[in-house]
């Protein structure tokens, strides 16, 4: 079927097939990405609300299914307000440079062995590159606002940003080390190998056994990243202003989508980088892609279930977790896994 | 028109006005917006010459931390713009000699043709060769002694910064979180009992 569309799609376009082509396939990611996004936020608000004995939304549509379009139709139709003495055009840039980084890096996630829209060389250089781009949107809309609050918020939650990606890099310099190589799609099938793997209990043989440390440090530094709860700053309502205090309407709803996206998107990468990605987990079920969303289910749950079960960091106390314990133990973490590999024990040959 | 020749004027027609806009735009935040831009257009030109290492590292090093930190200092200065004008005459003799010597050096290498720029076709390579793989290689071989050496003023470099903010005692109130973790309720809250007064 693929095949027959492909030659309709090449008569009818001629030499920009290709063009059309990989067009259709980022449409083809991005739209169940955006579903998905909605929703995560009905599941989120449906899960806090069982964690604490309460129902959650059930009165839109059956079981409440209708409850993130009516959001979203709410959000579009509300008035952007833009604050007076605000620099217009870079208030209005701000949620974009937020939310695209979360879209574009898509573009090299691997699904299976064969299914990913660009099989680059240096994807996991790329993803990082291109995630590093989201801190803009939070500095951008703190400065824009032209108040003090959003300008505090902004500053606050992108040296908070800043400081877990250093953590978050080391993590990954470790899973590079093992996996020798910057490709996702050899980052999971370099874990498919290995002792536990050859008798059949593949789960056993993923990175997050052998970089036991550098998984937790990762899990931790992608909660903050992603400036969730209990990291969530920029949300703390009755202490903390945060930097989209004067964002409103669908201005404000592209800052939400934002976050959802990138939570999203560091599951994915969790799960390709430390629970062995599209793998299966025990050696007679088959691999596929549909392991890939259960990793990303869980990892997600992880998200969900840690904001309704942990209190609120103070910003001291976020800013040292993440300087004065995650970097040191990763750099620890990092020589001892060097010595690991030259050493004759070595598991990743 | 090939599709390559394209996208490379695109990118190009881009990078020549965020540069233009840098010198010209009138808010310092604005023009560093716009060197932002300038240096991810200039990644993606690198990126058609199948530097995808370089690129890459382009934006994750300028765009990512570089120019997070330029945007966070042009923030939180308040510059006054006349008065930066105001020397602008007296600047001009100085600056314009600088830029001829630029113009000159960059015709020497774009016009000299010691450098064989011309001569040699840009090297193609296969979809297997991998830039940072091969990057990575000669940076841990041939040239590691410049490497380490490099790193180690990089390390030198930040403990300098740190020391340099670093002003005699701290003063503040902070307490250590070891201490504070520890911390039970007996020992800062004490529960009375007082017997209750009687109302006439």
């Amino acid at each position: 079927m693929v095949d027959a569309l492909q030659e309709l799609l090449k008569g009818l376009f001629g030499s920009a097939f290709p063009l059309v082509w990989t067009l259709l396939k980022i449409v083809l990611i991005i739209a169940p990405l955006l579903l998905a996004v909605a929703y995560l936020t009905f599941w989120e608000r449906k899960v806090i609300g069982w964690m604490q004995v309460r129902i959650g939304p059930n009165r839109v549509g059956p079981w409440g299914l209708i409850q993130p379009i009516a959001d979203g139709l709410k959000l579009l139709l509300k008035e952007v307000v833009i604050p007076t003495g605000s620099d217009k055009g870079v208030f209005l840039i701000a949620p974009m440079f937020a939310f695209a980084p979360a879209l574009a890096a898509w573009a090299v996630v691997p699904f299976n062995d064969t299914l990913v829209l660009a099989n680059v060389n240096a994807s996991l250089l790329y993803i990082m590159s291109i995630t590093s781009i989201g801190v803009y949107g939070i500095i951008l809309s703190g400065w824009a606002s032209n108040s003090k609050y959003a300008f505090l918020g902004g500053m606050r939650s992108a040296a908070q940003m800043i400081s877990y990606e250093v953590a978050m890099g080391l993590a990954l310099v470790v899973v590079l080390m093992v996996s020798n190589s910057l490709n996702l799609g050899d980052i999971v099938r370099g874990q498919g190998q290995g002792y536990f793997a050859d008798k059949g209990l593949g789960f056993l043989s993923w990175n997050w056994l052998p970089l036991l440390p550098m998984f937790v440090v990762y899990l931790v530094s992608i909660v903050a990243e992603t400036n969730r709860a209990p990291f969530d700053m920029a949300e703390g309502e009755s202490e903390i202003v945060g930097f989209h205090v004067e964002y409103s309407g669908m201005a404000f709803a592209v800052f939400f989508l934002a976050e959802y996206a990138n939570m999203i998107l560091v599951s994915t990468l969790t799960s390709i980088l430390f629970l062995g990605g599209w793998l299966s987990p025990i050696g007679f079920l088959p691999d596929g892609i549909l392991w890939l969303f259960l990793k990303i289910s869980a990892v997600l749950f992880f998200f969900l279930w840690i904001r309704a079960t942990f209190p609120r960091y103070r910003y001291d106390q976020i800013m040292r977790l993440g300087w004065k314990v995650f970097i040191p133990l990763c750099l620890i973490w990092l020589v001892v896994v060097g010595c690991w590999m030259m050493s004759p024990l070595n598991i990743w040959k | 028109m090939e599709f390559k020749t394209f996208v490379f004027y695109f990118l190009s027609a881009i990078l020549v006005f965020a540069g233009l806009r840098v010198i010209t735009a009138r808010n310092p935040v604005h023009a560093a917006l716009f060197l932002v831009l300038a240096f991810f257009t200039a990644s993606g030109v690198w990126m058609l010459l199948q530097a995808e290492f370089l690129a890459i590292a382009l934006v994750l090093v300028y765009v990512g931390a570089v120019m997070v930190l330029f945007l966070f200092v042009v923030m939180m200065l308040d510059i006054n713009l006349d008065r930066l004008r105001e020397g602008f005459w007296s600047y001009l003799p100085l600056g314009s000699i600088i830029a001829l010597l630029m113009v000159a050096e960059m015709g020497l290498v774009l016009g000299g043709n010691y450098l064989g720029l011309f001569e040699n076709s840009v090297p193609q390579s296969s979809a297997e060769y991998s830039n940072v793989q091969a990057v990575g290689r000669l940076l841990f071989t041939e040239y590691v002694y410049p490497f380490e050496l490099a790193s180690v003023i990089l390390l030198v470099g930040i403990i300098a910064a740190v020391a340099l903010t670093q002003r005699g005692k701290r003063k503040n109130k902070s307490v250590s979180p070891s201490q504070q973790v520890f911390v039970k309720a007996g020992d800062r809250v004490r529960v009375l009992q007082m017997p209750a007064e009687k109302s006439d």
